[in-house]
């Protein structure tokens, strides 16, 4: 059975136009099954056509579905792509998207009205229905449709608790900082038109790949455009600034959009244009060296977060950052099979930060945290899962991805930019086990009637954390090194058609290693990997959390500088954000009240003051009226008859 | 030269005349009942011009139109009389100066 394919992105919508008009009156339950229903629908819709595709070997399919713009030369379809880039981000995107929202089910039913659940369910439809539009598009506009809708939702879904002042204020800030990428994506968007004269992906790609040398000059400008988007997107720095305001959200968007599939949006947009990159060598560059800072930066700010949250949204920024290293050095496959383990464990990583604040009543403090291993058992194993999931540990899913990201950077010898993977992927195994020592081991350190109430969550929640754990777990298998044979890995076959030939001398072709030397470096990060894990072992589980403790005592400076994240905010605040508002109070204060609301005020005034000395020519005197017509009539008979006699 | 042999200067002459002793009458006299008598001779001053002019001109329509001013004028007495008497019951003065409610 085949179904269209529009069918898998209209689902969502058709979910969201319900919740959002129905919701509010037909209740709860009415809500939970629209809002998963169509959801599940999708991810079932989405099965159909991608397991025949996973099996064959079938070219990419494009549905179009209507004509949208003619003007001129310029034309742009709505038309889908089914493509392996795309059915992969579509598989997982509707499978995750799916499971969480069976635990947003749970987690939302208590503490919302009709209301605030119908308003959230029909937003994360929303979402879904955007993230498949962005994934799906044919060309670049219709991505760049899907890209604002998920960027929409993100807004209103980080400010879903509005009444509170910081996450209405998160949202903001999140989508003004998203602004920024955006721009420079719709700039990118321009060049490309002004090059190619088309948005349409294969021509674009087609015509790039035939002529390199023509259009290699101009592609530079264009992918450094293209990446600012993908920079704003998946939170890179210097615009990541959003990404950890976004926690206000609810936890289930955070794991759904801010760690599993929105913010991974740049890379699949970066790997998508992988022909455009591949001509434009110093932008390969630029994104690896800004993928390697934004990887260890934020590990490093990780370490010294006590928000349960906090550290999981560095985690993700610092695993973005990896990302863009996979595609600076070429490593699409690498990128792409990170960005789909990474769906899973961090999904589920953030699934389970939510059942720990449920639990909890609403703590995300781990200072207040503790001994919880025994109270939430499903939690705690499948939070310990996939933090060495995250961490590396074979034969977990992130081992793998990771791994293979590292080899690459490796072969491309970048040796420098290896060393800071190397050591994010230590700091990411560190600042992991101490989140989880910090939450679930040790003793309870909140408030005793907080201890009282803390519970498991409800089935509907443990079972996406089973599934995503299982997940995390095997996720991996479908990306084996080549130490076990040249068609081991199953992705790397799966995306080579994405990957299409450019004759171009900049462009580097894959590397290999010898196997002897893999073996090496898969030795080492896992050494690595396992030394941060027992760094944290000792420092917070075995010793409490004194070692820490003490060296933060003796360097309060360097540990105030880290834990306020670099004062990064505190930069923006007074290089842009305080200018900007003082700016905006001139223009208010100098501009409109004095200027414009001058001018109006002065004129108004003189007609005033000539009106009030004016008035006194009416006495009411009727004798002084007929006294100045006669005046007036003596005058114009004198001037009619000019001055004759 | 009018039909009965006055010269039209002369009959223009007393015409300005009674409209010069109108007007001062007008914008001098503070009775109200005085200022209308004083605007009626300055309308009959006007009839007398006319008349001038049509006797001159051999025409009818003229003195005609004299008539019709009178009928007019009649009709616009009655009206200012009653306006003079309703507002001598409100104010109980018809002195003009003292009728200056319509001021600034």
């Amino acid at each position: 059975m085949t179904l269209p394919l529009w069918l898998v992105p209209a689902l969502p919508l058709a979910g969201f136009f319900l919740c959002l008009f129905f919701g509010r009156r037909l209740g709860k339950a009415f809500v939970s099954a629209v809002g998963v229903g169509s959801v599940g629908l999708a991810t079932v819709a989405a099965a159909t056509r991608l397991i025949p595709y996973f099996s064959g070997d079938e070219g990419p399919l494009v549905e179009t579905l209507a004509p949208w713009i003619r003007a001129g030369n310029f034309s742009v379809d709505l038309s889908l792509r089914l493509d392996p880039l795309s059915a992969l981000m579509v598989s997982f995107v509707t499978f995750v998207g799916f499971l969480i929202h069976v635990y947003s089910v749970g987690y939302m039913k208590h503490d919302e009205t009709d209301a605030g659940y119908a308003r959230y369910f029909a937003y994360l439809n929303l979402f879904l229905f955007a993230m498949l539009v962005l994934v799906l598009a044919n060309n670049f506009l219709l991505m760049f449709v899907g890209w604002e809708g998920v960027g929409l939702c993100s807004y209103l879904l980080i400010g879903y608790y509005y009444e509170r002042e910081y996450a209405a204020a998160a949202g903001r800030k999140a989508f003004v900082v998203n602004r920024i990428g955006d721009f420079g994506f719709l700039l990118g968007m321009f060049g490309l038109f002004s090059l190619f004269g088309t948005l349409d992906f294969d021509s674009v790609f087609a015509t790039a790949a035939a002529d390199p040398n023509r259009y290699a000059p101009g592609l530079t400008l264009v992918c450094v455009l293209l990446f600012l988007g993908a920079m704003g997107k998946s939170a890179q720095f210097p615009l990541h600034v959003w990404l950890p305001d976004a926690m206000a959200g609810p936890t289930p968007v955070s794991a759904l959009i801010h760690a599993a599939t929105m913010v991974t949006a740049g890379v699949y947009m970066v790997t998508r244009c992988n022909v455009l990159f591949r001509l434009a060598p110093e932008a390969m560059g630029a994104i690896a060296i800004l993928g390697a800072f934004t990887a260890i930066f934020a590990a490093v700010i990780a370490i010294a977060q006590n928000d349960i949250k906090k550290v999981l949204a560095y985690s993700t920024l610092s695993q973005l950052g990896y990302m863009f290293l996979a595609c600076g050095v070429g490593a699409w496959v690498a990128g792409m099979f990170h960005v789909v383990t990474h769906a899973f464990f961090k999904a589920c990583l953030f699934l389970g930060s939510g059942a720990v604040i449920h639990a909890l009543g609403g703590e995300q403090d781990v200072r207040r945290m503790g001994g919880l291993a025994r109270k939430l058992p499903v939690t705690y194993r499948t939070f310990l899962i996939a933090t060495l999931a995250l961490a590396g540990i074979p034969p977990l899913a992130g081992f793998f991805s990771k791994d293979a990201i590292l080899a690459e950077v490796f072969a491309a010898h970048r040796q420098l930019l290896f060393a800071i993977g190397l050591v994010t992927a230590g700091l990411t195994a560190f600042y992991m086990y101490r989140l989880v020592s910090l939450t679930f081991g040790g003793e309870f350190r909140g408030s005793p009637e907080k201890a009282a109430h803390v519970h498991e969550a409800p089935r509907s929640m443990t079972v996406p954390l089973v599934v995503l754990a299982f997940l995390s777990a095997v996720g991996g298998f479908i990306g084996l090194p080549a130490v076990f044979g040249e068609r081991a890995s199953w992705i790397a076959g799966f995306l080579a058609p994405v990957l299409a030939p450019v004759r171009f001398p900049g462009a580097e072709g894959a590397h290999h290693l010898p196997h002897s030397t893999e073996w090496l470096l898969m030795g080492i990060s896992v050494t690595v990997a396992l030394l941060g894990l027992l760094v944290a072992w000792k420092w917070y589980a075995k010793d409490g959390g004194r070692t820490p403790a003490l060296i933060a005592a003796r360097f309060p400076a360097l540990y105030a500088l880290v834990s306020d994240r670099f004062r990064v905010d505190e930069f923006y605040d007074a290089v842009i954000v305080r200018p900007f508002v003082w700016l905006a109070r001139v223009l208010w204060k100098v501009v409109d009240v004095l200027i414009i609301d001058g001018v109006l005020n002065a004129g108004a005034f003189v007609v005033e003051l000539v009106g009030d000395s004016l008035r006194f020519l009416q006495t009411g005197n009727v004798r002084n009226y007929a006294l100045t017509f006669l005046l007036g009539i003596v005058a114009l008979l004198l001037f009619v008859m000019g001055g004759a006699p | 030269m009018t039909a009965n042999g006055i010269p039209l200067g002369d009959v223009l002459l007393a015409s300005g005349a009674l409209f010069a002793l109108g007007l001062a009458g007008a914008l001098m006299r503070r009775n109200a009942i005085s200022i209308f008598l004083a605007i009626e001779l300055m309308m009959n001053s006007a009839n007398l011009a006319i008349l001038g002019y049509a006797s001159t001109l051999q025409s009818v329509e003229g003195q005609i139109v004299v008539f019709f001013v009178i009928a007019i004028a009649a009709a616009e007495a009655a009206v200012g009389l009653a306006i003079f008497v309703a507002m001598f019951r409100h104010t109980e003065t018809i002195d003009v100066n003292r009728i200056n409610l319509l001021k600034w």
